[in-house]
């Protein structure tokens, strides 16, 4: 019950989006998402045709490259 | 999210906990909890690369593996209804009832429409006004608000022939009802990544300090899932306190989706509910409210349901709880295997007994 | 293994049935092959290879397969394309040049005239630029509602070189597995046509003849010891075949399996497996160590090829089974498609 997928925002409609991921696409309810400022780039975590959360790319990153620094320390 | 899966990383990581663990008496056992997590660990070999230290456990994390008999029964009583049409999605449809199962009654002829999103099933309910739309809404807290926010749309459509029935489950009430499990022996929690997207982090802060296991939320990706069997084995070897901890800071916040949680309890309450092998787990499952009874399919439309009968040799509940293994189980590939499961750990492709039998077979 | 439980596990023909995994295999066997019993039939190979009755001096080649989808257009063809492209494949396969084919039509009441002439359009072009001809049919009308739009049989005779090494047989321990490209498209081809899920995407079947890149590496290279057309159940399933019940595994490398983008997309949106999805031009070729690199290199040349792969060995570990190395470095066991794919959300 957790399959969800991080999808690319390419358009928005009020109550709605469209969302890709590598071409593929598909239109999703934004119900769960508080008038949260979603802008078109933004990624957000799609479960069951709605958006569950926003996906934070900047943390994403950010973590990743402490992730590596922490490794390279053996 | 290409990075998450970079091997060489993935390497380092396994480096970093068998260094951790290195001098360790036992082998530690963590458990996860959502059948998502299954799926990645088994996909990605992850189960035997950490096996020499960490015996990671499969818990009954996956609504396929809890729902009992008597949800599978009512929606095949429905399900032979000529004015019926059952929606589901696809992860029900070889659940095992007491005597039939959604796949062998679409075969006799039942309408049955299996959908990606619950809003599929009100796009049906438009086109067939004369018949009677039921949604099978299984899932934990990911899934309940999805369904939540469906039921508020056919609401607003003014529909009269959609209907929910309601078998959503909550995942912390059952990880207390595992801690308190004399038999089993856990030293940490892989928590569930998405669900925690909707309730965050802090509904398991009992469980580090009530009990002193770790918890750490986890993504899906192979290095979401080696980085937090690191950091709940850093915090058992340096011995402090117990703590909640987010690996998945990409998509969890410790506060959760407040907005995802209020339309999932302004439509659902929390009831006492029955979990497969678990028995009955108080406040652990949903129920629609009053104010949305009129989409209750056990409400409103009353059906002959046969009597709810398990299999008496399944041992399904002992190994949803860790305390048994398949091999345990008398049925265990003679009876019950993946073309014919009895009980729901083989109906799922990663379930405990379905990940057995394609490893153990001979 | 309980085989006979699994068709006796309910008194009817199931979709799991036609889904080209286990419960498909053991139908077969079961019900058809044994009571048909010959030589022949128990190789369970693509296409029988027959001494031609009519001379020495090669084989006869002679397959039949039926076609069934919905939706009968899809993104790449539709039902005519499968039809001809399928048996020149299973001929192709066995190392036969396809050289004749039948067709027989099963149609339902009320279908449109434009939508068969649409059919046969695109069997004739492809028949014709394949070199091959359909020489003989049959049509027959069934009530509404009694089949699904339109059915298709085509049986295929090809010419097979005497005593080809090629086979089941041949296959050794050490031997490269290599795929001439992207798999799992037609799947997701039909998929996305059905409109089921509600998925937007540019996905094309890769529907195609094979028998030209595979004539090129026969007549340029030796060392080539087995070869398959991976379509219901995926490739899992194929390479699950060419294992099961042997004292050799096969041993594939996730890193190097050919999937496009938008494959791995629909699937992960889906909860699919790509192993698993259909095809209808794909070619697994089992074909000694020394000589797979310069089968790739061929293979290359050919636009049908451009992406070939070696994607695994076959090995003297995990007897029977098929075994993924992760990109992680973990092992995971690739078992043969149980039932069909259907979307999750666990």
């Amino acid at each position: 019950m957790c399959l969800a997928v991080p999808m690319k925002i390419v358009k928005l409609t009020g109550t709605d989006a469209v969302v890709e991921l590598s071409g593929v696409q598909r239109s999703i309810n934004l119900a769960l998402m508080s008038d949260s400022e979603l802008k078109i780039g933004d990624y957000v975590i799609v479960h069951a045709g709605f958006a569950i959360q926003k996906l934070d790319s900047v943390d994403a990153e950010e973590r990743l490259k402490l992730l590596q620094e922490m490794l390279e320390i053996s | 999210m290409d990075e998450y899966r970079n091997p060489e990383l993935g390497q380092k990581l396994l480096g970093k906990i068998e260094e951790t663990l290195r001098g360790f008496p036992v082998k530690i056992s963590i458990m996860e909890v959502c059948g998502t997590h299954t799926m990645s660990i088994a996909r990605a070999g992850i189960g035997r690369l950490l096996a020499e230290r960490v015996r990671l456990l499969s818990g009954p994390g996956c609504p396929v593996c809890v729902t009992p008999n008597d949800y599978m029964d009512r929606a095949v009583a429905w399900a032979r209804c000529k004015d019926i049409i059952i929606t589901t999605f696809g992860d029900m449809m070889k659940v095992p009832g007491s005597t039939s199962s959604l796949y062998r009654e679409k075969v006799s002829g039942a309408q049955i429409a299996i959908v990606y999103s619950p809003l599929e099933a009100i796009g049906i309910a438009e086109a067939y006004p004369s018949k009677k739309i039921i949604f099978l809404a299984i899932g934990f807290e990911t899934t309940a608000p999805t369904i939540a926010a469906t039921i508020k749309c056919a609401r607003e459509k003014n529909l009269k022939n959609f209907f929910i029935h309601c078998g959503h489950k909550l995942v912390p009430p059952a990880m207390r009802t595992l801690v308190n499990d004399p038999e089993l022996q856990i030293d940490g929690f892989i928590c569930p990544g998405h669900v925690s997207t909707i309730i965050g982090s802090r509904p398991y802060e009992f469980i580090a300090r009530e009990y002193h296991i770790p918890c750490v939320v986890a993504g899906f990706e192979p290095l979401d899932i080696l980085e937090s069997v690191w950091m709940i084995v850093n915090q058992i070897s340096r011995g402090n306190h117990a703590i909640v901890e987010i690996q998945y800071t990409r998509a969890v916040k410790p506060e959760g989706n407040p907005n995802a949680l209020s339309l999932m309890n302004e439509v659902f309450a929390p009831v006492d509910s029955i979990w497969r092998g678990l028995g009955t787990i108080p406040e652990s499952g949903m129920t629609i409210r009053e104010s949305n009874a009129d989409f209750d399919a056990v409400k409103k439309i009353p059906v002959a349901v046969e009597e709810t009968k398990e299999h008496p040799a399944c041992i399904c509940g002992m190994i949803l709880r860790g305390v048994r293994l398949p091999v345990d189980c008398p049925l265990f590939r003679t009876t019950c295997n993946p073309e014919n499961p009895i009980g729901p750990c083989m109906v799922s492709s990663e379930g405990t007994c379905a990940a057995y039998y394609k490893y153990e077979k001979g | 293994m309980g085989e006979t439980e699994t068709i006796k596990s309910g008194n009817q023909i199931t979709m799991a049935h036609g889904s080209g995994g286990k419960l498909m295999h053991n139908l077969i066997r079961e019900l058809f092959v044994k009571r048909f019993a010959n030589e022949f039939l128990d190789r369970m190979s693509d296409s029988a290879v027959l001494a031609n009755p009519l001379n020495d001096k090669s084989d006869l080649c002679f397959t039949t397969d039926s076609y069934v989808v919905d939706p009968v257009f899809f993104p790449g063809g539709n039902i005519g394309s499968l039809a001809v492209c399928g048996t020149i494949n299973d001929l192709a396969v066995e190392g036969a040049t396809p050289l004749f084919l039948s067709c027989g039509f099963i149609i339902e009441e009320g279908l449109e005239i434009h939508i068969l002439e649409e059919i046969a359009d695109t069997m004739a072009k492809i028949a014709h630029d394949a070199g091959v001809n359909i020489v003989t049919g049959d049509l027959k009308v069934i009530e509404k509602g009694h089949a699904d739009k339109v059915f298709i049989n085509t049986s295929g005779v090809g010419r097979r070189p005497k005593h080809l090494q090629l086979g089941h047989d041949f296959i050794r321990d050490g031997d490269m597995v290599l795929i001439n490209g992207a798999f799992g498209e037609h799947g997701i081809a039909v998929l996305s046509a059905r409109g089921n899920f509600e998925l937007n995407m540019d996905v094309q079947s890769d529907c195609a003849p094979l028998h030209g890149i595979i004539a090129e590496i026969l007549s340029a290279s030796d060392g080539i010891h087995f070869m398959r057309d991976p379509t219901r159940g995926g490739i899992a399933t194929t390479l699950n075949e060419i294992v099961a019940g042997t004292s050799s595994g096969i041993t594939i490398d996730e890193a190097s399996l050919p999937i496009k983008e938008e494959t791995r997309s629909a699937c992960e949106i889906l909860g699919f497996d790509p192993l698993y999805l259909a095809n209808e031009g794909k070619v697994i070729i089992v074909a000694s160590e020394n000589k797979a690199e310069k089968i790739l290199d061929i293979m290359r040349l050919n636009p049908l090829g451009k992406d070939s792969r070696i994607i695994g060995k076959v090995t003297h570990e995990n007897p029977g089974k098929v075994v993924m190395k992760t990109l992680l470095g973990g092992h995971r066991i690739i078992d043969m498609l149980t039932g069909e794919q259907l979307p999750r959300i666990c």
